[in-house]
This record gives structure tokens, C-alpha cells and sequence, in this order.
């Protein structure tokens, strides 16, 4: 790689960087400082424009980069991970979207406190919420570090690690100056770049096979080195056993925990109504989904154009599928074109993990100081609303500040680990933790306060536990900890066991509870769900 | 803890400008379908004072809340049933018959390909669905009960 592309991605970058600098100083020049303002964008986005900016908060690097890097390199087996990742938005679309918008304020633990006690339930959501979204953080974190270092050839160390203390501070600056509002329009603008840099890539593709897509699988099966294989399940996940049922595990997970997700949920306060939140639901689906079929098509692309052999040669992950396809697209190595089309997806990437960094900043500084922090300070004065309501938007601001530099610290801890893998463990543990008791509370008339907090803790329990005891963290090669051995656990996902655990945990907790449900917040919270009546 | 929300902010979200916005064009019919038929609302307040809590379990009992609720479980359910069965059939098919989903179709499509598009396409299919229910048979109804049970809220917090 040259130095012009380098020269270029750097440019872009640094026009990006200004861009969002400049949106978040421009959405914060009349800024009061109100909780509404900060969590929820004052609540006034349209459906279009919260579609754009839900797709741009779940369309993250890892999948740009990640999947079609898999598909280059297992052929259909990366393509499992678009279709998981799609699906699951069914599940938010159909149980979740709507109702959340109409019983909650800023964040999940709003929902379910709602009907129960609220000081234990907010602690535990909170708790999970902040769990989730620290773990998606530091996937997003590894995946700047190394890719940024990819892409600028700067592999050293010291390359990295700045570029993941950059992201951080960044991030930082970005929802502690401007809340919502500037997250919202920094998530639009990438979700824009990303359609709109996928979609010239996979046209290019499409026309260098002159539109016919079975000549292009047919090309990426023979440049693959398998086969026919190659277009068929199996390569990846067609061992033993074990990588079978780990693959169904992480396939749990996915279609399940992006309705746990703190940073999604707290996406649909930012319309006024249920009815617009379902819309911008829609919006999104479109979006995610055209997004994901363009995945595919540029991984088969990269397997057939640049060859699955030289993309594992660049990265052993197959990060850098799709620099390398672009590349290839724009004219070859040492061409114009192709360092301006490279530094474009350079560029774009960049673009995807600041923006959903800062997304996931905001979602975990509200749980941190809606969630956390009032109930713990509930405790100790009573309630005063007036001066409680400025403190709170202070102490999410200080969050972001103290979330950053966590993230900022375990991503550079972790920066050797898979980016796929830490993605599909944030899913796990939204899927065990938060689902569970977010599909309770809406939708089971006996739940009681105990059932919700077992069900939190019996979910988030399990995930982390089974995570710290599996391959990833000890026992193999590629773990954390190459040098010692406490694996128990022979699964890398650990949904497969950790998301019943979280429902049984609920059922168990609530069956043996001494207090008898609340009927009347249940009905409040129903009448609420399904009508919109009372909803902020 | 009772009436979380306080009753003043009841009393001002009466005047939220998003309802007269919203409140145009929901149940329009489009020549695809017919408009959900109102159901008719809870039954009229008597006049003694009644709590927060004793008007959300009355509307809850109300025939037309039961209404709108049979309407979102009636589709919901089964549809979630559905995409999580044909989602999970696929995911252990790619993984336990690898042969059968190796089979070939058309060209270098085989079967395992025709899955993947067709998670797509019934994911595509089923969020047109279920708008289309929503607007056609939940909206309106589910508007109207949102402004009854608000005006009893009001009334009671007064």
C-alpha cells in the first residue's frame, strides 16, 4: 500500500472528523441542558431520519468489514451472520419498537420499573445495560485500533494504540457536548456514507461481471480454492460438533439480542410517537437489509476479483476484504482510481466506528446516570425534582467522560481479539440479560419485582461467567490468556445456555415470590403499551 | 410511586401538538383494505373521583381495549412463532445437513442460497404485514383509547 492512498485516507478522515466536530457544535449552540434534550434529542426527529440513524448505529464496522471479509474467506458461512443480523429486527419491529416508546422515557430499566419497585430494578437493568454496552464499546474500539493501523500500514504498536485513544476522545467530545441530537445527526450522516459506499462497490462488482451473478459465484468458487463448497454451508462452522452448536448458539444470539441493545432501545425516544417509532423501524429494515445483501455480494466479489488466498495473506481475519476489492475495483494497486475508491472505504470504515461508538457512548452515560445513579442517590435525599433533573444531564456528561477511558482502556487490552466474536458476546449478553426481562414485563401479567431482578441477574450471570470460563479467555492459542487453562465451557457463544437461563430466572424468580404482582401497574403499563396513553 | 408520573405532567401532555399531526391520514383507506372499525371507547367516567390506577384497570377491562389488544396479540404471535421457527430451521439446517443445503438449483445457486434470499424476502414481506395490520386495524382504535383514557387521567389528577 502507498503512500497516495494513505495521503487521501487521511484527508477524509480529517474532513469527516471536522464535518462531525462541527454538526455537534452547531446542534449544541442552543442547548439547555435538559434530560429531554440530552438522552432524547428533545424527542423530534422524524421516522426518515431516526431509520437513517438506527441503521447507521447498527451497521457497524464489524459488519462492513468483518462480514464480507468472512464470506471472502468461508464463502456462505459469513453470509449466516447477514441473515441473523437482519431477522433480528423483526423481533424489535414486532414485540419491542412500539411499546418501549410508549411506556418508557430514556433508557430499558424505564419500562420495567414502571411496574415494579423501582430501585432494584433499575440497579439491575442498569447494571446489564452498562455491561452490553462496554462490551460493544471495546469491540468497536479493537476494530479502530486495528483497522485504522490496517489501512495506514502503520502496524506498530504505538499506531494503535493512538488511534484507539483518538476514537475514544472523540467519542467523548461528540455526547458530552452534544448529546442525542449530535450522536443522531453524526449516525445519519455515516449511515448515508456507508449506503452510499457499499452500494458504488457493489455496482462496480455487478458491472465487471456485466450484471450476471452467477458468473460471479461461479468465479468466486473457483478462485476460492474450494469449490463448490464455497457456496455451501459448512467450511466454517461444519466441524465437530461443538462448532456446529456454537454456531447455532451465536445464531441465537444474534436474532435475539439486538432487542436487548440499550443503544438501539434508546433510539426510539428520539420520535414522538409509537406510530413513528414503528416507521423509522421500517425505514431501517430497508436500509439494514439492502445493506446486507450488498455484503454479500461485495465478500463473493472479493473472493472472485482479488482471491481468498491474497485477502488471508492481508489479514488472517479477512478485515481487509473490502479495501482490497476496492482496489481492485478502481484500477489496481499504484492506479488513481484505486487509491481514491481505497481511501473512500478507508474512510467510510472510519466513519462507522465513530459514529456507533458515540451511539453506545450515549445509551450507556444515560443508563449510568438515569438508572444508576438516581436510584442511588433516591436512596439517600428523597426525591427533589427540580435540581435532580440538571444534576442528572451533569452526571451522564462526567459518564461519557469515565465510559470513554474504560473503553479506551479495555480495547487497548483486548486488542488481539477477534472483532466478529466480541460483537456476537455483546449480542449474547443483551439477548440473556435485558430481553428477557423486557418481553416479561411488557407481556406477562403475574411478573413481579423478584422475577425481574433474578431474570437480569440470572441471564448477565451466566453470559459473563460462561465467556470467562470458555476457549476465548483461557485454554487455546487465540485466547486472552494463552499461558493458563481454566476452560470449562467448550462453547465461544454462550447464548445457547445464558438466554434461557435469563427466562427461566425470571419464571423461577416470580413463581416463588412472596409479593403478589401488581395489578394495576400492570394494567397501566398494558393500557400505556398498546395505546400510547400518558407516553412523554 | 403510585402515580409515577405526577398529575401535572398528565395534564400538559393533553396539549401535545403531535396528536393533531398524527391524528390525519391514520386509517386511511388505500384501496388495499378496508379502515379498522372504531370500537366504541371505555364507558362514560361517573362522576366520583376515581385514582390513576383505577382508570388504567378500567380501561384495561374495557371492551374496546380488549379489542385492540386481541387485534396486536392475534397478529403478533403467530407471526413471531413463524420467523423464529423458519429462522431457526434454517440456521440448524446450514449447520446439521449441510448436504441437503449443498444441493444445486440453478446454476451455481443451490439451496442454501435460495434460503438466505428467502429469509430476506419473508423479512421484507412480514414488516410490510405487520405495518399494514397495525395502520389498517390498531391505530385508530388504539388513538381513540389513548385519548379517552388521557382525558380520565386528566380528570382525576385535577
Amino acid at each position: 500500500m502507498t503512500g497516495d492512498h494513505q495521503t487521501l485516507a487521511l484527508l477524509l478522515f480529517s474532513a469527516f472528523i471536522a464535518v462531525t466536530l462541527g454538526i455537534t457544535t452547531w446542534v449544541s449552540r442552543n442547548r439547555r441542558g435538559s434530560a429531554e434534550e440530552f438522552y432524547a434529542g428533545g424527542r423530534l426527529f422524524s421516522p426518515m431520519e431516526n431509520g437513517f440513524a438506527i441503521a447507521g448505529d447498527y451497521m457497524s464496522a464489524a459488519s462492513f468489514l468483518g462480514i464480507s471479509g468472512l464470506i471472502a474467506l468461508y464463502g456462505y458461512d459469513g453470509m449466516l451472520y447477514s441473515v441473523g443480523f437482519l431477522v433480528a429486527w423483526l423481533v424489535v419491529l414486532l414485540l419491542v419498537a412500539e411499546l418501549v416508546r410508549n411506556c418508557g422515557r430514556f433508557t430499558l430499566a424505564d419500562v420495567i420499573a414502571a411496574r415494579m419497585r423501582e430501585r432494584p430494578v433499575r440497579i439491575a437493568a442498569g447494571t446489564s445495560s452498562v455491561t452490553v454496552s462496554v462490551l460493544y464499546l471495546v469491540a468497536q474500539m479493537v476494530g479502530a485500533g486495528s483497522l485504522v493501523a490496517l489501512l495506514l500500514g502503520g502496524t506498530s504498536e504505538a499506531a494503535r494504540s493512538w488511534t484507539v485513544i483518538g476514537v475514544g476522545a472523540l467519542m467523548v467530545i461528540y455526547v458530552s457536548w452534544g448529546g442525542m441530537r449530535a450522536t443522531t445527526w453524526i449516525q445519519i450522516v455515516k449511515a448515508v456514507l456507508l449506503m452510499a459506499g457499499a452500494t458504488a462497490l457493489t455496482v462496480l462488482v455487478l458491472l465487471r461481471f456485466h450484471g450476471d451473478v452467477n458468473q460471479l459465484l461461479t468465479t468466486a468458487a473457483e478462485r476460492s480454492g474450494h469449490g463448490r463448497e464455497f457456496l455451501s454451508p459448512g467450511l466454517k462452522y461444519g466441524g465437530d460438533w461443538t462448532a456446529r452448536l456454537d454456531f447455532i448458539s451465536l445464531g441465537l444470539a444474534l436474532v435475539l439480542g439486538t432487542a436487548g441493545l440499550p443503544h438501539i432501545l434508546s433510539r426510539f425516544y428520539t420520535v414522538p410517537t409509537a406510530r413513528a417509532a414503528r416507521r423509522s423501524v421500517v425505514w431501517s429494515i430497508g436500509l439494514i437489509g439492502s445493506f446486507y445483501l450488498m455484503t454479500i455480494v461485495l465478500g463473493f466479489g472479493a473472493a472472485a476479483l482479488v482471491g481468498t488466498d491474497e485477502v488471508r495473506a492481508s489479514n488472517a481475519a479477512g478485515n481487509t476484504a473490502v479495501p482490497l476489492l476496492a482496489l481492485d475495483l478502481g484500477g489496481g494497486a499504484g492506479s488513481t482510481g484505486g487509491a481514491v475508491l481505497f481511501a473512500v472505504v478507508a474512510a467510510v470504515a472510519f466513519a462507522t466506528i465513530l459514529a456507533v461508538v458515540a451511539g453506545i457512548t450515549l445509551a450507556s452515560s444515560a443508563s449510568v446516570a438515569h438508572d444508576l445513579y438516581a436510584s442511588l442517590k433516591r436512596k439517600r435525599n428523597g426525591r427533589r425534582r427540580g435540581g435532580k433533573r440538571y444534576s442528572e444531564v451533569v452526571v451522564a456528561r462526567v459518564a461519557a467522560i469515565g465510559i470513554g477511558a474504560v473503553g479506551i482502556g479495555l480495547g487497548l487490552l483486548a486488542r488481539d481479539l477477534n472483532v466478529a466474536f466480541l460483537v456476537g458476546l455483546a449480542f449474547a449478553v443483551a439477548a440473556s440479560a435485558n430481553l428477557p426481562v423486557l418481553l416479561y414485563a411488557l407481556f406477562w401479567r403475574n411478573f413481579t419485582t423478584r422475577g425481574a431482578v433474578w431474570s437480569v441477574y440470572g441471564g448477565l450471570v451466566p453470559a459473563v461467567l460462561l465467556v470467562l470460563l470458555s476457549p476465548v479467555v483461557s485454554g487455546s492459542p487465540e485466547a486472552l490468556f494463552p499461558g493458563v487453562d481454566f476452560q470449562l465451557f467448550p462453547l465461544q457463544n454462550p447464548g445457547v445456555v445464558s438466554i434461557p437461563l435469563g427466562f427461566l430466572a425470571g419464571w423461577l424468580g416470580t413463581v416463588t415470590s412472596p409479593e403478589p404482582p401488581d395489578e394495576a401497574k400492570h394494567a397501566e403499563t398494558e393500557v400505556r403499551a398498546l395505546t400510547g396513553a400518558g407516553a412523554v | 410511586m403510585e402515580n409515577r408520573e405526577g398529575p401535572d405532567a398528565t395534564a400538559v401532555r393533553i396539549d401535545d401538538p403531535w396528536y393533531d399531526a398524527l391524528a390525519s391520514g391514520w386509517g386511511e383507506a388505500d384501496g388495499t383494505g378496508t379502515p379498522a372499525a372504531v370500537v366504541p371507547g371505555p364507558a362514560e367516567p361517573p362522576r366520583d373521583r376515581r385514582s390513576a390506577a383505577e382508570i388504567y384497570l378500567e380501561v384495561q377491562r374495557s371492551a374496546a381495549f380488549q379489542e385492540v389488544r386481541g387485534r396486536y396479540r392475534r397478529f403478533v404471535v403467530p407471526a413471531t412463532l413463524a420467523f423464529l421457527a423458519w429462522y431457526l430451521a434454517y440456521v440448524v439446517a446450514a449447520t446439521a445437513a449441510p448436504g441437503l443445503m449443498a444441493r444445486p438449483v440453478a446454476g451455481a445457486v443451490n439451496v442454501a442460497m435460495v434460503a438466505g434470499l428467502a429469509q430476506f424476502l419473508t423479512t421484507f414481506a412480514l414488516t410490510w404485514a405487520y405495518v399494514r395490520h397495525a395502520r389498517l386495524h390498531r391505530d385508530r382504535a388504539a388513538l381513540d383509547l389513548r385519548w379517552d383514557t388521557q382525558e380520565l387521567t386528566r380528570e382525576a389528577g385535577r
